[in-house]
């Protein structure tokens, strides 16, 4: 049997959350009663004329720059001919030959190593409208007896990233693509949710033996909106089409749906002639080219990136690499590690407390004084397990301070403990007679009431210890 | 370079166009009649002129992101063939095209 291997390459679509649609001033964004946001550009009125949104382009020459693309000196939009109810004008203003952003690459950190994936190019165009299928018998497009259309997403502003099929696994291209969002979230330039479709994801895949140059044809995979779906997706299309080549049959290139209850593939049906978008210069709209000194202005306006801050938080607190990925789950979750961190206590145990307790909380990061988190992750060995969990669940209160919780001390001190042993003792005569009978048990009984006396202050070792002499 | 009966076949159909054997006929006389007309410019020495998608010299023409009113509802439908509450009602989707992205 020979072995494969998958090559893989993505084509990412992301919604930017500019104020405006991208050709026309109505709202964009979640949200509106149905086709309240629309305009005679926006619904292909005869004479309406498109002007471009300045943000987005901007937006887009940021995200450029994320990806370690060249900027275009010159850019065009062009027509994408097609007939479809959610395209009014009968075409897409996109980006063809002439696109904002090119020949880029995103490195993705992993436990082994880097992964370097090329992108292709990254460019601006516009949402459709949404489309909803009415009746039918089984719900599915065919079949349904008309179809409604909502104008109010059509026209957005939608990135189109393409990367080259430098992807090997459906893991490594779910990693990519969860990178790429968070990057994308921190630009702040989308929301990219997946959920909502302003994260969208196709996939290119082929197969081929392992050592073999050149690729085999590809096939087109649609329709997974999540990133475990995707994985499953990507990974189902490659079964499939190395149980094709070896049974001695030929992948053909098509389109396919990914259904997740069979966790199979299926052909979209064929259009005919229909990849012919007859593209051409759009003539309502005069050509970009970005000054140079926007185009700095906007590189120096990308942060620190997930991707670096994960390598750099392995090397600057000497984390492992499963810690530095958990706390770069977010830019506000890796920078409060940060402040807390530099208040000098030990990175890994900040680290622990940071990625399992403080998450279970679900208290928002952002919310967080880090040097008053740092003084209670200090303590934490001398406070009752109840104070700390109490006080990391209050730790996102604007007045919340450590050294409320600070006085939470285990009362270790025999002295103090030993008259509550007794009056427990004095007042449970029937279980201290239970006790001495025999029925050992009872122990953890007097213990639990010690610790219901302090408030689950005491030191339960000591406790232990007094019962124990008590009772001999 | 001629324009065939095929390449009008083929453009029709894109169109999603039915035509009949006469408009076949005059269409590719009458398409390949327009593009002799503007090839008059390739007899020009034109090897030194950028190609150019406009007519102006005009670039960077934007618009600050900022919301506008959008139409009345009742506007917006104005034009519409058919309203099915407030959305556009249309013949069934998913025949041989489909939306692209
Ligand atoms: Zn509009």
């Amino acid at each position: 049997m020979p072995e494969w291997e998958a090559v893989i390459g993505l084509e990412i679509h992301t919604q930017l959350k500019t104020r405006t649609k991208m050709f026309c001033s109505c709202e964009a964004g979640f949200g509106g009663e149905p086709n309240t946001r629309t305009c005679p550009v926006c619904l292909a009125f005869p004479g309406a004329l498109p002007v471009p949104n300045e943000t987005a382009v901007e937006w887009t020459i940021k995200l450029g720059h994320a990806l370690n693309c060249r900027v275009a000196e010159h850019a065009v939009f062009h027509r994408k001919n097609y007939f479809y109810p959610d395209n009014p004008k009968g075409y897409q203003i996109s980006q063809y030959d002439e696109p904002l952003c090119i020949e880029g690459s995103f490195v993705v950190p992993g436990p082994d190593g880097d992964s370097e994936v090329r992108i292709v190019r990254a460019h601006l165009e516009e949402d459709a409208a949404k489309t909803i299928h009415v009746g039918g018998a089984t719900g599915r497009i065919v079949g349904s007896a008309h179809s409604n259309v909502d104008f109010n997403r059509g026209g957005t502003p939608l990135v189109e990233i393409v990367t080259q099929p430098d992807l090997r696994s459906a893991e490594q291209a779910k990693r990519f693509l969860q990178l790429l969002r968070q990057t994308i979230v921190e630009l702040g330039v989308s929301d990219a949710e997946m959920e909502k479709g302003t994260l969208r994801a196709d996939a290119n895949i082929s197969v081929r033996e392992v050592g073999e140059a050149g690729y085999r044809t590809r096939t087109e995979l649609k329709n997974m909106n999540s990133f475990n779906h995707i994985a499953r997706g990507i990974d189902a299309e490659i079964r499939r089409q190395i149980e094709t080549w070896e049974s001695g049959g030929e992948v053909v290139q098509e389109t396919l749906d990914y259904e997740v209850k069979s966790d199979t593939v299926t052909p979209r049906r064929r259009k005919e002639e229909a990849d012919d978008y007859l593209y051409f210069p759009e003539p309502d709209l005069v050509p970009l080219k970005p000054p140079a000194d926007l185009v700095e202005r906007l590189r120096t306006e990308v942060p620190e990136l997930p991707g670096a801050r994960i390598r750099r938080f392995e090397k600057e607190y000497e984390l492992p690499y499963y810690d530095a990925e958990v706390l770069n789950g977010s830019a506000a979750l890796a920078a409060l590690y940060e402040q807390v961190a530099l208040e000098g206590i030990d990175a890994k145990a900040a680290s622990n407390v940071l990625m399992n307790d403080f998450v279970a909380t679900g208290v928002d990061p952002a919310a967080v004084d880090g040097a008053e988190l740092a003084k209670l992750i200090a303590a934490r060995a001398t406070i009752p397990r109840e104070s700390f969990t109490r006080a990391l669940i209050e730790s996102g209160d604007p007045d919340f301070r450590a050294e409320t919780y600070l006085g939470d001390t285990l009362v270790a001190d025999t002295a103090e403990l030993e008259p509550l042993v007794e009056r427990v003792l004095a007042d449970n005569p029937g279980q201290v007679a239970a006790y001495k009978g025999g029925k050992d048990g009872l122990l953890g009984f007097f213990v639990g009431q010690v610790m219901k006396e302090t408030q689950g202050k005491a030191d339960p070792k000591v406790v232990n210890e007094l019962l124990r002499a008590k009772l001999a | 370079m001629a324009i065939s009966r095929e390449d009008v076949l083929h453009v029709a159909a894109l169109a999603q166009l039915e035509l009949s054997e006469d408009e076949i006929v005059r269409l590719t006389e009458q398409l390949n009649d327009i593009l002799a007309a503007v090839g008059k410019v390739s007899e020009l020495d034109l090897s030194d002129v950028p190609p150019t998608s406009h007519p102006l010299s005009v670039v960077n023409v934007f618009r600050p992101d900022v919301a506008r009113p959008s139409l009345p509802l009742d506007d917006a439908f104005a034009n519409a063939p058919e309203r099915d509450g407030d959305l556009f009602r249309v013949p069934p989707t998913g025949a041989a095209e489909e939306s692209v992205g």
